[in-house]
């Protein structure tokens, strides 16, 4: 839906990336993508490509699912991670992810998408 | 000033054949023959939406229904805060002079009307389309998220918050229009099948039919004088990914507002009435209001609290967890059993003093929030 917007692909549009907008005029750093910044209102923030590593937040392990497409795929981790960059994202996990956990992203398929999948960082 | 004059609630749970139109129509007829009107006393109309009948003009298709003209009339909405929204709206256009008697209205076929999956479904959709709704997040994983974060913050535990459950239904028990009958345990609830984990099945509210309607008017119409002492909202974001910290969330800066504006402390609260769409969402809500510590609301359950005869009685009827929740109707029972509670109509259900009430309905993910005090004037 974003995809003819942003100059660089990520997951929403079926690429391998996670991408975030930062803006030059404040330095604010947002994930949802706009065509200005959400925190000052200037316009043209730029697009950068995520490292992909970054620290759980919060999991929620989903038993019951509300499509058939998402049904098939239970139980499956939704978990909220925020980045080493500084911005939070939603994203998928494995079922064993803990709050503060470091984790880094790779991509799974889901319910016919690519979405990203955190893995804990093995020290 | 403004009053609550009048209040209507059909039971909750299944009402076979009947459309959302008809229940809304069902809880105004009540909520008007309570405040002692006719239906052309009514000038002003305010409803919420129905999932199952999505429409662009609902409060016109409903009056056209219901067989009224009003002068003003339109819908709100606001999630699980939209009852209380339209009561602020209500009370301001009211005060303001726009009109006299306001008819507040929300009634949703929500379990017959459409599947269950339907439902979900369409709930699901306050997640963010693009960065949320593709990951296939339920509305109970968005509060399971929340719960997560919360039970690590302040050491809660899913036995904690299975309490809230459990008083929850032990207050359903004596009203004979809630959806849950069947006493449950802590045990019960820890037992029920996961759905999106720390929340199991009875950490959820339910799906029901059913409605709600109360009328707020510039004078009092009867006896019984329901007062709006004052109300305010907030609204920090509305995806759970776009939320604020735990110690920013809008519940704090709505009740913050509402003080306020009326004078009322906490300390001043005789009856609480709290939006409780899982059992985490009333927790937090008690926690934020101020009507409990931080860490602190599941053993001021244990210790009855929040019971019918404690210091603090909360959610009589049975609240969202288990009297039933039909949508925008649903936090609207909230009030119609407030206005019982503060004129002395709540039978076996009666406390013992309701003179001065606090109401809170959250909608979304905790996104937006509307706090506000009751007051019994003689």
């Amino acid at each position: 839906m974003n995809a003819n917007a942003q100059a660089i692909a990520d997951w929403t549009a079926g690429a391998e990336a996670i991408v975030y907008q930062s803006c030059s005029a404040c330095g604010g750093l947002q994930y949802f993508h706009r065509s200005f910044c959400a925190r000052c209102g200037a316009p043209d923030p730029v697009e950068q490509r995520a490292s992909g590593r970054g620290t759980v937040y919060a999991t929620s392990l989903v038993c019951r699912a509300a499509t058939p497409e998402t049904r098939a795929h239970v139980p499956y981790n939704i978990i909220l991670v925020d980045t080493d960059e500084g911005f939070r994202m939603m994203a998928h996990g494995d079922h064993d992810l803990t709050i503060g956990d470091k984790v880094t992203a790779g991509y799974a398929p889901f319910a016919g998408r690519l979405v990203p999948y955190f893995k804990r960082i093995t020290p | 000033m403004s009053f609550i004059t009048g209040v209507g609630l059909t039971a909750f749970g299944k009402h076979e054949g009947s459309s959302s139109l008809d229940l809304m129509s069902k809880a105004a007829e009540l909520a008007i023959s309570d405040a002692g009107l006719k239906r052309a006393d009514i000038d002003g109309v305010l409803c919420g939406y129905s999932t199952v009948s999505p429409h662009i003009m609902l409060a016109t298709v409903f009056a056209e229904h219901f067989g009224i003209k009003p002068a003003y009339a339109h819908a709100v909405q606001v999630g699980g805060a939209t009852g209380l929204a339209m009561t602020m709206l209500a009370h301001h256009l009211v005060e303001a002079g726009v009109a006299s008697h306001v008819l507040v209205v929300g009634g949703e076929n929500r379990l017959t009307g459409q599947s269950r999956d339907a439902s979900i479904l369409a709930l699901a959709q306050v997640g963010h389309p693009d960065y949320e709704v593709p990951l296939g997040p339920t509305i109970p994983a968005y509060y399971g998220l929340v719960a997560s974060r919360y039970m690590h913050e302040y050491g809660v535990t899913q036995e904690d918050l299975a309490e809230f459950a459990v008083l929850m239904r032990q207050h359903a028990l004596s009203h004979p229009g809630a959806q849950f009958h069947d006493a449950i345990t802590v045990a019960d609830v820890m037992a029920s099948k996961p759905v999106a984990l720390p929340l199991k099945l009875l950490d959820c509210c339910s799906v029901s039919d059913g409605g709600a309607a109360f009328v707020v008017s510039r004078e009092r119409t009867t006896e019984a004088g329901v007062r709006v002492l004052g109300c305010a909202q907030a609204h920090t974001h509305q995806h759970v990914t776009a939320a604020p910290a735990l110690s920013e969330l809008g519940a704090e800066i709505a009740v913050a507002r509402a003080k306020a504006l009326s004078g009322v402390a906490i300390s001043d609260v005789r009856y609480a009435a709290v939006y409780d769409s899982f059992t985490i969402t009333l927790a937090m809500l008690l926690e934020d209001l101020g009507l409990a510590k931080r860490g602190e609301a599941a053993a001021l359950v244990r210790s009855g609290h929040f019971s019918r005869d404690g210091v603090m009685p909360l959610n009589t009827h049975g609240g969202l967890l288990s009297y039933g929740h039909c949508g925008v109707g649903g936090a609207m029972a909230h009030l119609v059993e407030t206005h019982l509670q503060m004129t002395g109509r709540a039978g076996n259900r009666q406390v013992r003093d309701a003179s001065v009430a606090l109401l809170h309905g959250d909608g979304g993910v905790l996104s937006s929030h509307v706090t506000m005090f009751l007051e019994r004037v003689r």
